[in-house]
């Protein structure tokens, strides 16, 4: 699913594009977290990026993001990042969204459009 | 076998501000050395981790990295305590002595150390009241 499709399809709005090439990549599995330990465990075999989806909005989702190789975050419930942490992530280059959903109504519409969980 | 590569990091106890930096450099060097990106996502992790271990459970510690001349990766953590009761149970998944703050921030699951070992090709861990030394050795092949 392109990113720009994911975007549209829980209605996010951007909180900071730092790598706009990536909104025309393919993702194929995305994961829902707001256990950062739970993201370490799991996403680590994942041979493609995976998109994370939390309600943790802090340095460590991005922290935990970058040792993952993740590129795009969404944020459920309208959270967004301090401008502290918006630094941290342009310097990691991500691509950050903030949709009004919750993360469960955000997970369902995403899997409904075909995206899928790290494993079955 | 020598050591090519010597770096040391020292990390405070509860610097939430700078949790992961530590890490995030280490990974980014070795991807600088050219190091498998598989290999380098389960040392990140293993690293994250370890560093994160240090700044909730000890009083602070040191990360010291090694790459060695036949392409062994080595990062040793080392605190001054207060050390680990019963490695036994904090090897245990779910188990955990975390601090609100530190579950607040996304950590405390009780997933760590198995986590740790389960990435890393030699995981070696010994604690005492004075203090804990975890040995982490990863292989590029």
């Amino acid at each position: 699913m392109l990113a720009k499709d994911i975007v549209e399809a829980i209605n996010a709005t951007p909180l900071a594009i730092w790598n706009e090439h990536l909104l025309n990549k393919d993702y194929s599995s995305a994961f829902a977290s707001d256990l950062m330990s739970d993201a370490l465990a799991l996403i680590q075999n994942s041979p493609d990026s995976v998109v994370l989806i939390t309600g943790l909005c802090n340095a460590q989702v991005l922290r935990t993001a970058e040792m993952l190789d993740i590129e795009m975050i969404i944020f459920v419930r309208n959270k967004f990042l301090s401008e502290e942490d918006l630094e941290i992530a342009k310097e990691m280059g991500f691509n950050l969204f903030s949709t009004p959903h919750t993360m469960f109504k955000t997970c369902g519409l995403l899997y409904e459009k075909g995206l899928k969980s790290i494993y079955e | 076998m020598n050591s090519v590569i010597h770096e040391e990091y020292s990390v405070a106890q509860y610097d939430f501000a700078n949790a992961g930096k530590a890490s995030s450099s280490i990974k980014e060097h070795l991807k600088q050395l050219g190091v498998d990106p598989q290999v380098l996502r389960r040392i990140a992790v293993a690293c994250y981790e370890s560093e994160i271990n240090l700044i909730i459970h000890a009083y602070g510690g040191d990360i010291i990295l090694d790459v060695f001349d036949d392409g062994t990766i080595q990062l040793i953590f080392k605190d001054e305590g207060p050390g680990i009761e019963d490695i036994e149970k904090a090897m245990t998944p779910g188990f955990s002595t975390a601090s609100e703050k530190a579950r607040s921030m996304g950590f405390g699951a009780g997933m760590g150390l198995p986590n740790i070992k389960r990435v890393s090709d030699e995981f070696d861990i010994q604690s005492s009241s004075e203090g804990t030394t975890l040995t982490l050795r990863f292989k590029e092949s």
